[in-house]
């Protein structure tokens, strides 16, 4: 069943054309992953279907609410992280999650323990009571990632949920958001730079100059630009292409002292390939498509994830600007 | 409905807490109309020929009390254009809550926070010499409540218009300055020549420091004052409810 559906959806700026003509379904219970690069029309989307923009044409409904029509029934379904940090950096972390919980009258009596979930599941507990202007970047994503997931929402929006982060926050971040699916029964909506995220999703759209060029699932994306490689060193290369063609009737070829073979599942032929030339293996390397293989085949260019986006940089001298302002 | 309640709860308690929390931003805002009271009111004094009947720092007093509700509910409701910028207002706009409860919790919470304001400087009066009974405290407490409302919503009004902070500089010049110029605060408005009057006429402030005159000195009234009190009062109840209105209706259309 699917809970998000986007029709024909078209939103213009003036005479720039942000999202031109989408459509997509997602599932009910998955991740579904948002890929383009710097303009492309992702967070536009997203602003659409949690009700902060209207489109100039389509149609887009959450959980079969009208996301135009209905929008307060649409706003109590999703929870959402935007791209630019929403936190109120004065506030606690707990504060900033407790005025969440009245904005989405959470009942009284399960306020505290579901902030205290929140807050244990992003491992932030003991940090409950800081500033979160003290916290890092990263201890802020986790932080309006367990404030999107107080009301229970059914589906989840994450503008970039990891942009900015240094690898490991990156790692730790992406395994919260993994296990939400299962542990807290939301839908994903995601979008990202980073194609190494990306693979974790269910289905992925690829969105460029507000179009969408490709979805589909990750490998079926990667059967786009051709199949796995399998790179194979052997004691005896040529015994080995031998054994190949014969047994398994696969295609393989020597060069530079490699035997290469193109498989469409690299990962379950390999097993084969070991059980059949036995003790004449020497080593294995399996080589994937990537999703930037697909991106570039797709577009001619390769997306690029960048570390910090000026708009932020700008911003944040904007605040320190405004906190000298305020004291006078 | 009870979601509504919540978000003027949410939004009021947000700016007390931070009210309380940025002692810079009290101090420099108590600033400004300390200045005005103690280095203008205190310097003219001299100037000013005593037939007014008072010195002319008491003659200020009641605008001096209206500057500060005017300039801390205006910052408090310009506030709104760095939450639009800087997220929290996004956190807002995508709750399930009505636009309109946004409105209201925004000048409720600068009502707050100007109130206790001026509660400060009010309480100053013995200072330079007037006298106050409790009673007189507590209409002047009512008359600020009111004013900070209206002067508030306004500021809403304005903030709705912007979208970058750039613009303060010229709110500050253009709208926030003149206000406070004419209304009465530092000379009678009937000295004015007739087209600044008009200015004054539309000013909500004009009526606030009216009012507020009306309480600090019963007695001198036709000295001070310039309309009745029930206008002064109709007035502010009035515009603040079309500066509300129109607030929450430029805020509920959609890009
Ligand atoms: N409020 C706006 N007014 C005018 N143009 C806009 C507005 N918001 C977005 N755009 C334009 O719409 C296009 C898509 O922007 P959008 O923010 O959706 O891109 P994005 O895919 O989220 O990019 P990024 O990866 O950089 O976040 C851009 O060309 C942008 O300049
Ligand atoms: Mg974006």
């Amino acid at each position: 069943m699917s809970i998000i559906a986007v029709e024909n959806l078209t939103k213009k700026f003036g005479n720039i054309t942000a999202v031109n003509g989408i459509s997509f379904e997602v599932e009910k219970g998955t991740i579904f992953g948002f890929l383009g690069p710097n303009g492309a029309g992702k967070t536009t989307t997203i602003n659409i279907l949690c009700t902060l923009l209207s489109p100039t044409s389509g149609k887009a409904s959450i959980d079969g609410y009208d996301c135009m029509k209905e929008s307060s029934e649409v706003r109590k379904e999703i929870g959402i992280v935007f791209q630019d940090n929403t936190l109120d950096k004065e506030l606690t972390a707990y504060e900033n999650l407790l005025f969440h919980s009245y904005l989405y009258n959470v009942p009284k009596n399960e306020r505290k323990g579901r902030i205290d979930d929140a807050l244990n599941f992003v491992g932030l507990y003991e940090r409950k009571d800081e500033p979160v202007k003290r916290f890092s970047g990263g201890m802020k994503r986790r932080l309006e990632v367990a404030r999107s997931i107080i009301h229970q929402p059914k589906v989840l929006f994450l503008d970039e949920p990891t942009l900015g982060l240094d690898p490991q926050s990156r790692t730790n971040l992406w395994e919260f958001i993994s296990e939400l699916p299962k542990k807290h029964d939301v839908t994903i909506f995601m979008t990202t730079h980073y194609m190494e995220e990306a693979e974790i999703c269910n289905k992925i759209a690829i969105i460029d100059k507000g179009k969408l060029i490709a979805q589909g699932s990750p490998d079926d994306l990667k059967k786009m630009v051709g199949g796995d490689v399998i790179y194979l060193k052997t004691k005896d290369n040529s015994i080995a292409i031998d054994e190949i063609r014969k047994n398994l009737n696969l295609d393989a070829e020597e060069k530079n002292g490699e035997i290469f073979i193109s498989v469409s599942k690299g990962d379950a032929c390999i097993p084969k390939l070991i059980n059949t030339l036995a003790d004449m293996v020497l080593s294995v390397r399996l080589q994937r498509p990537t999703l930037n293989d697909v991106f570039l085949k797709l577009t001619g260019k390769a997306i690029r994830p960048e570390a910090v986006s000026g708009g932020d940089e700008l911003k944040e001298s904007i605040r320190s600007y405004r906190r000298k302002f305020d004291r006078g | 409905m009870r979601s509504d309640l919540n978000a003027i709860y949410v939004i009021v308690a947000r700016e007390f807490i931070k009210f309380v929390r940025e002692r810079g931003r009290l101090i420099s805002t108590l600033a400004r109309p300390l200045l005005w009271l103690f280095l203008v009111g205190g310097g003219m004094s001299r100037m000013v020929s005593p037939d007014m009947g008072m010195p002319y720092m008491q003659f200020i007093f009641p605008g001096i009390i209206g500057m500060t509700i005017l300039f801390s509910s205006i910052f408090s409701s310009i506030s709104i254009i760095w939450d639009k910028e800087f997220g929290f207002m996004k956190e807002m706009l995508a709750a399930p809550v009505s636009r309109f409860s946004i409105v209201v919790g925004k000048a409720l919470s600068g009502t707050v926070v100007s109130t206790l304001q001026a509660l400060i400087i009010l309480l100053l009066f013995p200072v330079i010499g007037l006298k106050l009974g409790i009673i007189q405290i507590l209409l002047i407490l009512g008359i600020s409540i009111i004013l900070s409302f209206c002067l508030s919503s306004l500021g809403i009004l304005i903030a709705t218009f912007y979208e970058s902070f750039e613009s303060f500089s010229v709110i500050m010049n253009f709208i926030v300055m003149p206000m406070f110029f004419l209304s009465g605060a530092m000379y009678p408005v009937k000295l004015l020549p007739h087209l600044l009057s008009f200015f004054t006429k539309i000013n909500p402030l004009t009526y606030g420091i009216d009012a507020l005159k009306y309480m600090v000195f019963p007695e001198k009234k036709m000295l001070t004052h310039d309309f009745p009190l029930s206008l002064d009062i109709s007035a502010i109840v009035l515009s603040s409810v079309v500066f509300v209105i129109i607030a929450a209706t430029v805020f509920e259309r959609r890009k």
